[in-house]
């Protein structure tokens, strides 16, 4: 196993940030880590690179404990923290070169490994970290993490602030890089991206809430799930909200995302409802579930059961 | 060492394309350096003060004209009585008194020597050290041209008084403070705001998962400064030299290892400072108020040691700054050896120690 | 029946020195509605949006904004539309009560109204043990629907959401979107500047821009049937690559 958790738990002053976390990382996996700001994520990040010490449980990165062994795993590892942490008064080439020196490589050394991201922005070597685009110093800041060809790599929201289009090429970068056996670890608070990982782990207010493929996440999902919409939007939520077979509704972009209480909900019922409302254009229509969808669900069930 | 070599290339970079921390590393020294040479300036113009002349004979009077005739003083009143003196200082005007004693003439050919007090208000030291160096030479050209053609020379002997302040400190006392002050910006404030940026970038979480032990990181980053400090202290000592003609008297050697002392005990305070915040604002909120407002107000520096309330008095003995500057009058000015200054070595290195192994200890190799 | 519109944008141009950070761009958005108006960074939306609220001068064009000009009259802008962003919104350092008298100071209510309206609007967030609780305490996602809240003190007819969603858990974000669909039933326009394309889903209709111009303006399912695809993440990529 590339990273192993136990029982892993953390704590600020009062407030738990890491709740009991287990779960483990093939080497050569693509493992996201989906949730939203304040769940925790970056501690995690931080407990697996030796940066913070857990309060309970234990560790492994690349078979080093990250107590006992914090230095071979800083020897070992890639870590692009939140903020892509480039130094921006030094050029693009400087940034790469110290970040080759510190770890006593150099980067004609192992070339070959960012060759296919670096020739991206090698055309603005020479150019300030500080001026360029969100999207060239995600880049940078991710051939900086390589540059010692590590067995495992963290990447702590690469995707946050970036437009989509250099987030749909970092996510075909992973793939690639994935091929040459780094594990990687990526955190992300965007749903949508959970597809692109071979296994995914939701977490939500320090604890997990499942994992998974993707693909099974979604189809595991319990329940029926409609989508709904009307020219009347709002007034369609409130009408949901009393709507007796309504277990949960949910904006969901153009649609409402409607779940009944039970199996043999019929969506003509709704629909009969939702005319005796007064609503036109009215469109009820079964659909599968997302990873959003998901996420909503268990971290309803999960707050129920903390009441 | 390769890896040594290129933190430290990467924290000139930093340093060589940040204007605001070239001007402060070396804008700043140079323009102290000015104000302060030129603000305390030696030149006085058309001072008040006052005449006490107890012997009115043709030697006082005629002093008291090449006085009054010199651009530099002029005369605003006689007084009769040694009681009236303290009160003529007081009512602010007036910057000194002559006194000359009874019999001056007389005294001058049977003795061959007379005397005229100099009585300064030194709450102005400066003015009032150069007020007495004025008349002291007014004083001489006097006797010299009396003395012309005579075998047994007459002597004027002026004494000098200082009232107010009669530990009178030196004009060239800016040198040491300016210095003091200076080293203790640029090692300490520079160092502490440039770790603090890494942490506030991010930088450096990823400078901790890196095989660099947290040594080499901090080495890493207090070398270029000690350099640049050196380089400071030099162009200080060689302005003081060469522009303010500011004599140095004890070994340029023993300024230079004090010198270095100072910069590596201002730098670890710096590490220090840096491993209790987190952000650059705070570093510099933290050196500004704990450590430039002690240096500049309780090192004796601007005020006296000796006339501030006891407390302060105690409190002035844990600044580093005060026995550098101590150290540093004595090399600069009287010109002693290291047989003088030890004690205040000592108390320089012991607190370095302290310092140094408090930011080991303090420093954390992780984030908390 | 035509709809009444609150923002009309004619030919709309910023220029800095050389540089053209908005092109010509025209569009009109009616009263009640949820305009998405995207676009990468350093696309232009901010700078369009800066001439929309009325602190930035257009080099070129015009636009009427809640029926004022914003070149002549933006001070009467100002003072009818409201302003929510991600980076800043409320003072971490005050408590909730604290920043909604603050906020409902600058925009000139009076004391009975602030007292009034805070305590509406602290029922309906069902804040009561949080009322006197720095807002710094908060989670993002309260913060954001709090912050919400008072850009509306002011009964504003247009208000301005900068990347509201951004990185806020799936429920919180929801009931966020439930309450701007509640303003936009009430008549209240809503102004969306994003650049998470999921937030463009909920919208009634989006303009992309590109490069200082508006290249797609449409209701999301009309630009998702124009471009053949399922998400308007895959239509801005699409968009993106035909420009190139």
């Amino acid at each position: 196993m590339s990273i192993i958790l136990n029982n892993i738990s953390k704590s600020y002053d009062k407030v738990k940030a890491l709740d009991d976390i287990s779960f483990e990382v093939k080497p050569g996996e693509l493992f996201g880590l989906i949730g939203p700001d304040g769940a925790g994520k970056t501690t995690l990040f931080r407990i697996l690179t030796t940066l913070l010490i857990q309060d309970e449980g234990s560790a492994s990165v690349a078979g080093y404990d990250v107590l006992k062994h914090y230095k071979d795993i800083r020897n070992h590892v890639g870590y692009m923290p939140g903020r892509f942490s480039l130094y921006q008064d030094l050029t693009v080439e400087e940034n790469l070169n110290f970040f080759a020196t510190i770890f006593g490589t150099t980067i004609a050394e192992n070339y070959e490994l960012i060759k296919d991201i670096y020739v991206q922005i090698e055309p603005f070597k020479n150019r300030r970290a500080g001026k360029l685009s969100g999207g060239m110093k995600q880049k940078l800041a991710l051939c900086c993490a390589l540059i010692h060809k590590p067995k495992v790599l963290f990447l702590d929201e690469p995707t946050t602030g970036v437009d989509p289009v250099s987030r749909k090429e970092f996510w075909e970068m992973l793939k690639r890089l994935q091929q040459k056996d780094i594990t990687i670890l990526v955190s992300t608070p965007y749903m949508d991206e959970a597809e692109l990982c071979d296994r995914i782990a939701l977490i939500s207010d320090g604890k997990i809430l499942e994992i998974n493929t993707p693909e099974a996440i979604r189809t595991l999902f319990p329940k029926k799930i409609y989508k709904v919409r009307t020219s009347q939007i709002y007034q369609l939520i409130m009408d949901l909200r009393s709507y007796p077979e309504t277990h949960s509704a949910y904006p969901f972009g153009e649609y409402l995302h409607f779940t009944p209480k039970t199996a043999s909900f019929v969506a003509e019922d709704l629909e009969k409802y939702l005319i005796q409302r007064e609503h036109r254009d009215i469109e009820v229509m079964e659909t599968v579930a997302t990873i959003e969808d998901t996420f909503m669900d268990l971290s309803r069930a999960n707050e129920l059961v903390n009441r | 060492m390769k890896r040594f070599i290129g933190f430290i290339t990467k924290e000139f970079y930093h340093i060589l394309r940040d204007r605001r921390s070239l001007f402060i590393l070396f804008g700043m020294p140079i323009v102290q350096v000015m104000l302060f040479g030129f603000a305390i300036t030696n030149e006085i113009n058309n001072v008040d003060i006052a005449i006490l002349d107890h012997s009115k004979d043709v030697n006082t009077k005629e002093i008291i004209n090449k006085i009054a005739a010199s651009k530099y003083f002029s005369i605003k009143g006689f007084i009769s009585h040694e009681d009236e003196i303290e009160s003529t200082f007081k009512k602010g005007k007036i910057k000194a008194v002559l006194n000359f004693e009874k019999d001056f003439s007389k005294n001058l050919v049977t003795q061959k020597k007379a005397t005229v007090q100099i009585l300064t208000d030194a709450t102005d030291p400066n003015t009032a050290n150069t007020i007495s160096n004025y008349v002291g030479s007014i004083l001489q050209k006097y006797q010299q041209e009396l003395n012309r053609g005579l075998n047994i020379p007459y002597q004027i002997a002026p004494k000098t008084r200082m009232v107010f302040n009669p530990e009178l400190k030196s004009v060239y006392m800016f040198v040491p403070g300016v210095m003091t002050i200076i080293l203790m910006l640029v090692s300490a404030m520079m160092t502490s705001i440039s770790i603090t940026k890494e942490k506030e970038l991010g930088t450096m979480e990823i400078l901790l998962v890196s095989p660099l032990n947290p040594f080499q990181v901090i080495v890493g980053k207090v070398v270029p400064y000690i350099l640049l400090s050196i380089i400071n202290a030099t162009v200080i000592i060689l302005l003081s030299i060469f522009v303010f003609k500011m004599p140095v008297q004890g070994s340029l050697f023993l300024l230079g290892m004090e010198s270095t002392l100072f910069i590596v005990n201002a730098l670890s305070l710096g590490i220090l400072i840096s491993t209790i915040s987190s952000t650059q604002q705070a570093a510099m909120m933290i050196s500004l108020m704990g450590l430039m407002l002690p240096v500049i107000l309780l090192s004796g520096f601007i005020f006296p040691i000796s006339s501030m309330p006891l407390p302060l008095q105690m409190i002035s003995n844990i600044i580093p700054a005060k026995w550098f500057i101590m150290i540093l009058k004595g090399i600069m000015l009287k010109g002693v050896g290291l047989a003088y200054v030890w004690k205040e070595t000592l108390i320089l290195i012991g607190m370095t120690i302290f310092f140094i192994g408090l930011s080991v200890k303090k420093y954390k190799i992780r984030l908390e | 029946m035509k709809k009444e519109n609150v923002i009309q944008v004619e030919n709309l141009t910023k220029m800095f020195g050389d540089f053209t950070a908005v092109k010509n761009i025209s569009f009109e958005v009616g009263r009640g509605e949820v305009f998405g108006f995207l676009g990468a960074n350093g696309a232009g939306k901010t700078t369009a949006m800066k001439m929309l609220i009325g602190i930035s001068k257009p080099t070129h064009g015009k636009a009427t904004v809640a029926g004022y000009d914003v070149l002549t009259h933006a001070e009467k802008v100002k003072r009818n539309i409201g302003y929510m962003s991600q980076r800043f919104s409320l003072y971490n350092d005050l408590t909730i009560k604290e920043n909604i008298v603050f906020f409902g100071g600058i925009y000139g209510l009076s004391s009975s109204t602030i007292k009034e309206k805070s305590q509406t609007l602290i029922n309906e967030l069902g804040l009561h043990d949080k009322a006197n609780s720095l807002v710094g305490s908060l989670p993002l996602g309260w913060k954001q629907k709090v912050a919400f809240s008072v850009a509306l003190l002011h009964n504003p007819k247009i208000i301005f959401l900068d990347e509201p969603t951004g990185g806020v858990d799936p429920i919180t974000r929801r009931q966020f979107w439930e309450m701007i669909y509640r303003e936009a039933s009430k008549g209240v326009t809503i102004f969306v500047t994003t650049h998470y394309m999921d937030e463009a889903e909920y919208c009634d209709r989006v303009s992309i821009m590109v490069a200082g111009k508006i290249e797609a303006l449409d209701t999301p399912k009309n630009l998702k049937g124009q471009f053949q695809v399922d998400s308007m993440n895959k239509v801005f990529l699409k968009l993106a690559r035909n420009i190139e």
